[in-house]
């Protein structure tokens, strides 16, 4: 409690306060078949992992590792089977769902290779859905998802349209634009310029850089190698979390 | 944060057949719950028995209210369960028949709800009744129609229009957007994702569409022979299922 006359804390203060904003003890992961004999998968134990406000870390592995399963476990969308992973101080393994769907909201944003979209919802509105979950008005929501279809170069025609009808690189950058409308102060990026051509890839790793230089602690996976020099800060292997692999 | 709905024990039986059986759950204001199973899994018993319309046989469903804070609905005297249907609460019926009046024009049905709850100045409710078909995308001069003139997808927005217009703050949804063709089906997804945060609803939706939920509801429970036997997260229950049942549900949809 506070003393009486106190300021109230401020809500946002676990996001500046915390010296490693994403961390990761002793995580390990298994999926369970049921229905092909009880069969048991382990994908992932002893991962250890931390990321700093400001700093963008790679995720390496051959395919298959566990990279993309590790980064669905860090945004709650996978379950956790041992270990904590926080996130700005909250335990995703553990929190309620809507703890993290609040975290969703304002901590941690998630770029995945898929756009999963309402039919019939036109590219602004996809755009500006993060900021007007967050309560911001609406004009100003439609400014930034604006600002930031142009920036991308998605042609202004195509805006007021859906985008379930794009082709795969504009669906993407649709996808890059709304995960960067809100400046989440922790981001996962699943291949975020994998089929962009150079101009366009450019752009995401200039908007990669402005994130790290606010602050935002990055966790991505980039097979372009030279994507990932260019903005990451360090790279994690993650076949070193292969259940049985020598540490 | 006060949870708008606390559910615990909750069990109906038919007989000697289970309907639903020690269902529990916490929903906070603004939240979406999203009910799936098969038929007969118990989804609409228990819809049911939280809307007050099935009494169930042992159980809590505490509301909380506006004027008296928690109140047990399952032991409330039948008109205060009744005015809170009419105020508090909103039923969304598959069948928009079983929602709407369907010898009443389009803005009768909306002003009717508008009316029990005290509404008397005709003006004022056409106005409301206007400005609410408008918000469901249908068009003023269809005001003094008939809802048996209008399409399908026309009558399932007119249904959400009459159960939103006095401002509930709890919507039961069984299987909205069930019959309906798919680009409607979007449309009025689109139209009820929209309502539910502009109005800041909860809402609990019955549902065997797997894509709907995923689409709508924050939250999910799966049911199996009138028990609950996975919750969470909307997302994670689909992408990570932890039940066998559930692993069969969702391995079932087909691709496209």
């Amino acid at each position: 409690m506070n003393a009486p006359g106190a300021s109230p804390p401020d809500p946002r203060s676990i996001w500046t306060k915390k010296k490693m904003m994403i961390e990761l003890n002793g995580v390990g992961k298994s999926f369970t078949l049921h229905n092909q004999g009880g069969t048991e998968i382990p994908v992932l134990a002893g991962a250890e992992l931390s990321v700093a406000p400001g700093e963008c870390v790679a995720l390496t592995g051959a395919s298959g590792a566990g990279k993309s399963t590790l980064m669905r476990m860090i945004y709650g969308n996978y379950r956790t089977q041992a270990g904590s992973i926080r996130v700005g101080g909250v335990d995703v393994t553990a929190a309620a769902p809507r703890e993290i769907l609040r975290l969703r909201r304002e901590g941690l944003g998630y770029i995945s290779q898929f756009l999963r979209v309402v039919p019939r919802v036109p590219t602004v509105a996809v755009v500006a859905e993060p900021l007007l979950q967050l309560g911001r008005p609406r004009d100003q929501a439609l400014d930034v998802a604006r600002g930031l279809l142009h920036r991308l170069n998605i042609p202004e025609r195509l805006w007021d349209l859906s985008p379930t009808t794009f082709s795969g690189g504009e669906q993407q950058r649709v996808n890059i634009a709304r995960g960067f409308a809100h400046a989440y102060p922790a981001l996962l990026l699943d291949e975020p310029t994998a089929s962009l051509d150079a101009v366009n890839r450019a752009v995401v790793l200039e908007m990669i850089a402005e994130a790290k230089a606010r602050g935002a602690a990055i966790l991505g996976i980039f097979h372009d190698v030279a994507a990932r020099d260019a903005v990451c800060d360090r790279a994690v292997d993650v076949g070193a979390f292969t259940p049985g692999a020598v540490q | 944060m006060t949870p708008l709905l606390q559910v615990t024990g909750l069990s109906k039986h038919y007989g000697a057949r289970i309907g639903c059986a020690g269902v529990a759950f916490d929903l906070y204001p603004g939240e979406v719950l999203g009910i799936v199973g098969e038929s007969g899994s118990g989804k609409s018993t228990l819809l049911n028995c939280l809307a007050g319309h099935l009494t169930p046989d042992r159980g809590q469903v505490l509301f909380d209210t506006r004027a008296d804070g928690l109140r047990d609905t399952v032991t409330m005297s039948e008109p205060e369960r009744r005015m809170l249907a009419r105020t508090d609460w909103a039923f969304v019926h598959q069948n928009p028949r079983d929602g709407l009046r369907m010898g009443v024009s389009a803005g009768g049905n909306v002003g009717e709800r508008l009316m029990a709850v005290g509404g008397r100045h005709y003006g004022r409710i056409r106005d409301t009744a206007t400005d609410w078909l408008g918000r469901v995308e249908i068009a003023a001069d269809r005001i003094d129609d008939r809802p048996s003139a209008f399409s399908g997808g026309m009558q399932q927005r007119l249904q959400i229009a009459r159960n939103l217009v006095t401002g509930p703050r709890l919507v039961f949804m069984d299987e909205p957007t069930g019959g309906l063709d798919v680009s409607v089906q979007a449309r009025l997804l689109d139209l009820l994702r929209g309502l539910v945060r502009e109005m800041g609803l909860s809402a609990i939706l019955v549902t065997h569409d797997l894509a709907v939920v995923r689409l709508l509801a924050d939250r999910l429970m799966v049911m199996k022979s009138g028990h609950v036997v996975e919750a969470g997260l909307t997302d994670q229950v689909l992408d990570d299922p932890q039940h066998p049942y559930t692993q069969l549900l969702v391995s079932s949809v087909l691709q496209m």
